[in-house]
């Protein structure tokens, strides 16, 4: 059983650490939407899968932050990637299999999954 | 339609999240001997008029601008009302908001509880900013998360820096199996 013992320890861990995440520094960011739509679509696991590849992968310039209904219900689960230049990128109907695919293709290397977007998925 | 009581839970919080609570109280209780489950979410946020509290469960009333309806607080009653159970929501305007839940523990029509893991570890690590203090309890079994403790503990709120993000899912996760998941 987890124990308040463990968070001190991490804590002193923490202290020797310079922090090398700001805000500032997140030149990234992954935006799921988190309203009713979002969570009766399946958007919880999605943004699960999201935190958990950002730190697993160590991507100190990337938040993954939460959002409301932005209007588009029908193409839930829906994740946004702003990059640093304000450029935005809607992923529609998203699952956590894709979130690999999203991270290796576009926040890493900076090409679009172009299969997974709103535009892709208005003309199919 | 939500497939799991435990995303009802996270949909619900959200408005309490949007009400700019600072402390958000989870309670999931299972009770095998009155067979119920209750589940109640308190909230110290901006709260609702009484003309809000009266019109909140008919889905097409929402406080929100972009569209003119609003289905988390009908899903969450509609999945307690149909186990048999029963839904209500108090309200004061500067003081906060209190919804109840109660299912019929064994009726089939009562979803699983589902992953509640991921739903406080979502919200806590998602909304640092905002105090949570969630009960668990299965029969006489039971356990506590507040991150009051883990905030005085850690000097700070970050709840989002991988190591204790990790730590809270761990805690989470362990206590749960512990207290045993009679809810599924």
């Amino acid at each position: 059983m987890k124990s308040l013992e463990e968070l001190k320890a991490i804590r002193e861990k923490m202290k020797g650490q310079v922090d090398i995440r700001d805000e500032a520094s997140d030149a990234i960011r992954v935006v799921v939407g988190m309203a009713t739509c979002g969570i009766a679509a399946g958007a919880r696991p999605v943004l699960t899968a999201f935190s958990d590849a950002v730190q697993e992968r160590d991507l100190a310039n990337v938040a993954v932050v939460q959002t409301g209904c932005v209007g588009l219900c029908q193409y839930e689960p829906i994740v946004e990637v702003y990059k640093a230049d304000g450029e935005k990128t809607t992923y529609v109907k998203v699952t956590p299999e894709m979130v690999n695919e999203i991270i290796d293709q576009h926040i890493i290397k900076g090409n679009v999954v172009t299969k997974y977007t709103i535009e892709t998925a208005k003309l199919g | 339609m939500m497939t799991e009581i435990s995303l009802n839970i996270l949909d619900v919080a959200q408005n309490s999240v949007r009400a700019e609570a600072t402390l958000i109280e989870i309670s999931v209780a299972a009770d095998t001997v009155q067979d119920r489950l209750t589940v109640v979410i308190k909230d110290n946020g901006c709260g609702m008029s009484e003309e809000q509290v009266r019109n909140v469960t008919d889905p097409f009333f929402t406080t929100r601008t972009t569209r003119r309806i609003g289905l988390g607080i009908p899903f969450f009653k509609q999945s307690a009302e149909i186990t048999g159970g029963s839904f209500t929501i108090k309200s004061e305007l500067g003081v906060g908001t209190v919804t109840e839940a109660v299912y019929v523990l064994s009726s089939i029509d009562r979803m699983p509880l589902g992953d509640m893991t991921q739903t406080i570890h979502s919200l806590v690590t998602m909304n640092t900013h905002i105090d949570f203090l969630y009960t668990y309890s299965a029969d006489d079994k039971s356990f506590v998360l507040d991150t009051r403790e883990f905030r005085e503990i850690l000097g700070s709120g970050d709840f989002d820096v991988p190591e204790v993000s990790a730590f809270i899912k761990d805690f989470l996760k362990e206590n749960h199996a512990e207290v045993s998941d009679l809810a599924e």
